[in-house]
Parts: structure tokens; sequence; C-alpha cells
């Protein structure tokens, strides 16, 4: 409060700090996360029976019931993810290789799951700048998946070095293929992405529900399943077996750093946020949002199509009919909360890997159903969408420009 | 960038809309012909006889069934297809052309229904009967979404209140009665339908970002109250609500075929005429519904003439999310009489599809709604027909349908100017 009276030349280190940190957009993004797991927390505190029990003894005996609830539930899903931090201190101070394995596994398995996430988020994130709203993730990683299983189990004598990227190749083409669709009609028909991608999905599903049961189904299996990825198209896996970290979690950040260079530091990359911020003015520039559109949308589908295929070639090595990844939708809130920044990307992607790996512990040990995880997501989109509740609530200071809601809209452009 | 700009003149040669809509149509009408003829004709034994079931239920007033000659049905449906094709060819529908495709989507299924009920019988009217059951939350979703596109606020979050309201619907309704459980449902939707009405208009936040956040919200706490509570054995009563019986219309029920297929199910279908009508009155012959809509069209100069832009799009939401949340409710109350997780299974969306279809107009919905519904009870109706199309294949027609009609193959559909975009009041 005082900071406002002072004069420029008088403010001291601290106030000057606070200014710029209520200012930043990073801070906002920060505390949309924290306020997300505060409300998830409220969420899992009137939602269970126990604390209504304790309120009814006594006002005390309520409140920390409510705290051992949500220390249990946050807990073991910080153990899930991460491992027991004494286990691993244990585990490196007896310096037995096995141990130390055993004791990173929840952390590796985390990584594990942060793959398809880096994948998935670069590919939301590209389109969100391009202006489109890629909400066929989810389908772009299920065909993606099946194209490069298919290439994974029937293309046989290949050496690694050619199959591995051969199969990849061929997941990111489905991927792209999907991704292309949606972009196509939006540019030539007007039929608004967010629909036609959600259709697609649902295409995709079926699609391949009917792929597995049917033309790629194993014939030696009972149930429905496709034939095993070949050894020689699966994908490097760094330790022995129950750890099944493999070499896609890099390709996904080469990935993610190879969108960043072309989306900021490329012409081409320059057009697609553009288009994205303002197609008329890109249109009067001479850019043609036709192309850019198309191209971007399918571009963001062949990355999520990589997902699946890093998915298939690296951990599953087969497709069975339970389709529902869940990684699509995620990375909606994903991307949002790296402002669609495939940098930020990688951050978020982690924290969304961490989070989705230790929920499965979490829901076992704490009795917190997985979908919590959901529920933070709907916060964090909600507080980063609206940074001036954030404010609200934290008192933050304005930012000097006025700010968009996000950088970019979504809605319809009329020109 | 020469080359490409090149190309690109080619292609939208080729491609022109206007030339494209008159050629294309004719040629794939009569290619339809065709394969009736050449394929299904050919399929079937030369006497064989098809069979469909005109009664399905002791209410109506009996008729006798209806058999004919398969090859006889098919080359009838093929000779129409074909004389539909050369017409648009030559001469054009022009702007008929929509209803003509639907004609042409009839026909084309009337063909496989023949041939595949051919040597066995099929219930027609029990067939139309689902469709019009599964026309509700599809038709009543549509309507949701009219109210609020109308007002300019798009509301992608159709989905996430109807399945907030079937849940709300289940559990009410297991608690105290199916009509508490209606109002719970119809409550939850509201209260949806304000945070996004909250979010849009007054944070100005993407409309569409605020659905989305609402829809990955709405399933994933339905999702998590349904594995915290109503797994467990001991809380099933929890999620017992039953549901609404069917109530035959005294004297419209009695009508052969009709009957069966409009007037003799439960109160969601005839809520559904009644919304329907309400709507179309409301927004096209009252002072309320032209306000609505020019700040749906532009609401600057609906501002100018006195008409408060804010409270009609705060309204607007909350109705909205009212009917979103009264369509949800079918899903638990009107049809199994329970709460599973994603019961809703992307009916919202589709509701956009048919509001859309319907070109933003109640009946438009009412007939896109039906469409959509038609679409559904056939994968349920041919997969015990012996047909050689795989169940999973059918099950994606729906969806393919959407993506035909999003993308204005039957005309391209204009929504309201605004909608979309949040209205800041001008400060002087």
């Amino acid at each position: 409060m005082t900071n406002k009276k002072t004069s420029d030349g008088k403010r001291n280190f601290l106030s000057i700090f606070y200014e710029e940190l209520s200012r930043s957009s990073l801070t906002i993004i920060v505390l949309s996360v924290i306020s997300g797991f505060v409300m998830g927390g409220i969420l899992v505190i009137l939602t269970a029976p126990e604390v209504y029990k304790a309120f009814g003894t006594s006002f005390v005996s309520g409140l920390s019931t409510s705290w051992n609830i949500v220390a249990k539930t946050y807990s073991s899903l910080f153990l899930g993810a991460i491992g027991n931090p004494a286990r691993i201190a244990e585990a490196l101070g007896s310096g037995d290789r096995a141990l130390i394995l055993k004791a990173f596994t929840p952390f590796l398995e985390s990584l594990v799951v942060t793959t398809p996430y880096l994948f998935t988020g670069v590919a939301v994130a590209m389109g969100f700048r391009a202006g489109l709203f890629n909400i066929g993730a989810e389908g772009q990683v299920l065909v993606g998946a099946i194209a490069a299983g298919w290439a994974g189990w029937s293309f046989t004598g290949l050496s690694p070095w050619i199959h591995v990227p051969l199969a990849m190749l061929i997941g990111a083409l489905a991927g792209g293929l999907w991704g292309f669709v949606p972009g196509f009609l939006k540019v030539k028909t007007g039929a608004h992405e967010v629909i036609t991608t959600i259709m697609m999905n649902y295409v995709a599903y079926y699609l391949i529900y009917y792929l597995i049961a049917a033309p790629l189904r194993d014939p030696n299996e009972v149930t429905p399943k496709t034939p095993w990825v070949l050894e020689s198209a699966h994908l490097f896996r760094f330790f022995p077996d129950p750890i099944r970290f493999h070499f896609g979690f890099f390709i996904a950040l080469m990935v993610a750093i190879l969108a960043w260079y072309i989306l900021f530091k490329t012409t081409w990359g320059y057009e697609l946020r553009t288009v994205g911020l303002n197609p008329n003015a890109s249109r009067y520039a001479g850019m043609n949002i036709t192309v850019v559109t198309i191209a971007a949308m399918a571009l963001s589908g062949a990355i999520a199509g990589m997902a699946g295929a890093s998915e298939i070639l690296g951990v599953t090595w087969r497709q069975s009919q339970a389709l529902a990844t869940g990684y699509g939708f995620d990375s909606i809130a994903l991307a949002l909360l790296a402002q669609n920044h495939p940098l930020g990307v990688i951050l978020t992607a982690l924290l969304f890997g961490f989070l989705r790996s230790g929920s499965r512990v979490m829901q076992l040990s704490a009795g917190t159903p997985v979908y919590i995880i959901n529920i933070l997501q709907a916060f964090i989109i909600l507080f980063i969408a609206a940074p001036a509740i954030i404010r609200t609530i934290f008192r933050l200071k304005q930012p000097a420009a006025k700010e968009a809601p996000l950088p970019i809209s979504l809605s319809e452009k009329k020109s | 960038m020469k080359s490409s700009t090149k190309n690109q003149n080619w292609i939208t040669k080729v491609l022109d809309p206007a030339r494209l809509r008159q050629w294309l149509p004719g040629v794939l009408f009569i290619l339809v012909g065709i394969f009736i003829k050449l394929v299904l004709n050919e399929a079937v034994e030369a006497d064989a006889l098809t069979t469909f079931t005109t009664n399905i239920n002791k209410t109506s007033i009996q008729i006798p069934n209806f058999v004919f000659n398969t090859r006889f049905g098919l080359d009838l449906i093929s000779g129409l297809c074909a004389g539909i094709g050369i017409y648009q060819i030559l001469r054009g529908f022009k702007n008929k052309l929509t209803m003509i495709i639907a004609v042409m989507g009839i026909l084309v299924v009337f063909g496989f229904l023949v041939w595949g009920a051919s040597g066995t019988s099929l219930s027609f009217t029990g067939m139309l009967a689902v469709m019009v059951i599964r026309s509700v939350p599809i038709t009543i979703g549509a309507l949701a979404g009219i109210l609020c596109e109308r007002a300019g606020i798009i509301n992608i979050a159709i989905e996430g209140m109807m399945i907030a309201g079937a849940f709300a619907g289940a559990v009410v309704g297991s608690i105290f009665n199916l009509w508490a459980g209606i109002l719970a449902a119809i409550m939850i939707g509201a209260l949806l339908a304000l945070v996004h009405a909250v979010l849009s208009i007054k944070y100005k936040v993407d409309q569409i970002i605020s659905g989305t956040m609402i829809n990955i919200f709405s399933t994933g706490l339905t999702s998590y109250l349904y594995i915290k509570f109503l797994q467990d054995t001991e809380n099933q009563w929890l999620n017992e609500s039953g549901f609404f019986r069917p109530m035959p219309i005294p004297g419209l029920a009695k009508i052969p075929v009709i009957g069966p297929i409009f007037f003799d199910h439960n109160l969601y279908i005839y809520a559904m005429y009644i919304l329907v009508a309400i709507l179309t009155i409301a927004l096209f012959k009252t002072k309320w519904g032209l306000r609505h809509r020019s700040v749906g069209e532009y609401p600057k100069a609906a501002d100018t003439l006195g008409v408060n832009v804010f409270r009609t799009r705060y309204l607007a939401c909350l109705l909205s999310g009212m009917v979103a949340g009264f369509a949800g409710s079918y899903f638990s109350l009107g049809s199994v009489g329970r709460f599973e997780q994603t019961m809703t299974a992307g009916r919202g969306f589709i509701a956009l599809a048919a509001m859309i279809f319907g070109k933003w107009n109640p009946l438009g919905a009412l007939q896109a709604g039906m469409l959509f519904g038609f679409a559904e009870s056939l994968t349920t109706k041919l997969s015990l027909l012996n047909f050689p199309i795989p169940a999973e294949v059918l099950l994606m027609l729906p969806y393919i349908i959407t993506i035909i009609v999003l993308a204005g193959v039957v005309g391209r559909s204009r929504g309201p100017a605004a909608a979309g975009s949040a209205y800041e009041k001008e400060s002087l």
C-alpha cells in the first residue's frame, strides 16, 4: 500500500520486486496451479463422509480430519509420482544398483507418462498458436498408435535404425491425416474445428475398435488384440524390465524444442502465429491463410500421432480395445497452462505426467478417485483463462498493459 | 511461392463451391442408384420377399404387415436415385438441395433396409419409434444451444451440463422422486450455465475455453462422485431412480404406425414437442424473442435501442443451462433409470451439430435431431439383421453425418453474427 506514495527514486528493492512479481504472468500461472490444488483439496474434504462425522463430535477434530484427508491424498499423490524420498536416500546410500532402480521406479514411470503429454501438449499448443482449437488430439493419438503399430508388426527384416523411424513416421502421418481433415474443412467450408475434431475422435475410436476386432486382430488371441510389435521396432529402453522408461521421452523433448524453433525462429512459424493472432491482418500482409491453417492443423495432428506411436512402440507394444487414453483431452489444460509455448509445455507436461502417474497410487492408498485430476485441470483452465479471478483473490496489481484473457481468441473470427 | 499460388488457383477452380454443389451431388446420386441396382439387387434371390412389421404393440389399431418382392423394391429405389441425380446435374435443385439430400439419404437407407430384411422381417415401426426416443437428448440439447447462441454466447458446454443433469437427476431422483430429480437436473444445469455466463460475460473469457472448462469439470466431477460413492454396493439405493413410464396419448396413440412412433412414449418425448413449439413462438413471434435475437446479431444496436445486452445474455445462458440440464436428466430418468459414467457419450456435441444443421431454428433442430436419432436406431437395428457391414462401422455413422453436415455439403448455414464475441459497453 505504501509503494504508491513513495516516489520512484525511493522505492526499496522489495516493493519493486513485489510489483514486478505481481504483474508477471508467471505469477498467475504458479498461483493458478496452487489455487487448483486448493480447490481440489476442498472438494476432497467436502466429499469425505468421515469429515462430517468428525465435525459432529467437535469442531477441532473436524478440522484435523479434514487436514489429514487432504494431506493423505496429496502425499500419496506425491509418493506415487516421485517415490519415497527416504527409500531413495537409503538406496543411494547402499549403492546397490537394483535397489536404486527400484527406488527410482515411480519417478521413471512418471517420465513414461509424461512422454505422450509432451507430444500432445506441443500439438495442442501449436494449434492454439495458429488460432485453432485442436480437441482432436485424442483421436490423433489413437490413429497414430494403430498406424505405427501396424508398421511395427507387418514390416519384417528391417534394422531397428530404419524400422523405428519408419514406424514413428507412419504414426505421425496417420495423425497428420486426422488433423488435416478438420483443417481442410475449416478453411474450405467454414466447419468449426472444435466440433469436427470431436467428431473425428469418435470416428477414430470406432474405426480402431473395428480394426482390432477384425482385420488387425491377432488370430491367436481370445480377446481382440493386435499382434505384438516386432523387436526391431521397439523404442530403446534404458533399464531392465519392470522399468519402461524409453527413448521416446527424448524424441518428445526434441519435438518440443523443434516446435519452439519453428514457431519462433522461422518465417513460417511467424506466419502461423500471425494468422492465429489476427487472420485479417495476415491476409492483408499477403500470407496464405488457407495453407497456413491446413498445415498447422496437420502438423498438430502429426505431433499428436507421434504420441500414440511412441506409446505403442515404447510402452505397450500392442493395442487392445481399451482405447480412451485421455492424453488428448488433458493436453488442452496443459497447453493453456504453458501459455502455448512449446518450452513451457515441457514443464507443464512434467507436472501433468507426474500428477497422472501419482493419481493411480492415490486412488489405491487414499481412496481418492483419479478423476480429481480432471477437476484440478478444470480449475487450472478457469484461473488461467480468467486471470482477473486470481488477481482479485490474491490482490495482485493490474498489469501495465490491458491484458487479453488469452493471447488468442478461438471463437469464429468474422471478416 | 509462385508455384504454390498457381496450385491454389487450380484447386479453387475445380473446387469452386458454386460449381461443385451443382454437379457433385448429381454424380453422387447416380452412382448410388447404380450401386443399388448392381450390387444390392444382384445379391438377392429373384423371388425373395421383404417384410416390414407394422405393429409393435396392442395400443394402436392393428393393420397387416407390409410385404413385397425385394428386387422390385430395390429397382424402384435405384430408379428414383438415378432420376434425382440426372435432374440435379441438368437443372439443379438450387436451394431445395438440402431437402433432396435428405430424401436421398432416406432412399439409400431404405434400400439397405429392404435388402437387409430380404427373406426376414424388420420392425419398421419399432425402428422409427426408437428414432424418436433417441432424438430427444439431441433435440433438446440443440434447443439449449439455440437459446444461448441466439443471444450471442457460444455454449459448447452442453455436454457437460447434460452429464451433470444426468447425475443429479439419478441421485436426487433416487432419494426423493422422479420429479425432484428433474428439478435437480434443471438446477444443476442452471448453476453450470451461471458459471459460463459470468466467465464469458463478466470476465470476457473466450467462450469456447470457458465451455471446455465446464465440460472437463463436470465430466470429472460426476466420474469422481460416481467412483467415490455410487460404486459401493451399500450405496446402490442412491442410484436407483427408476424412469418415467410411457404414457400413450389417448386417441392419437391409436393411429396405426403413426401412433406408436410419435405418441406412445414417456414424458420426455412430449416435453421435446412442447419445448420446440414454445421456443419457436417465443423466438420468432414475441417482443422478447426479437430482443433476444437482436442481442445475438448486433448487440451494439440493441444496446442503443435500450435493450439490456448483459441481462439478456445472462438470462439466455441460464435458460440454456436449464434446458440442457433437463436434456441430461433424460439419460438417467428417461431411459435407463440410473447413472453411468460418461453416459452422454458426446450427445452434447452432436446436439451442437444438430443446432447448426437446423440453422439455429427450433423446428430445424427437431428435424436434425430426428436424423441423428434415426442414425442411432439404425445401428441398433441393423446389427440384428444379417448385415455384412460391421456394427463398429455403422456406429461411426452419426459422427460422419455430423462432419458432412458441418462441412456445409447440405448448404451453408450462418449463425448469429455476434456469437462468440464478448460485448463491451463503450465507455465515454
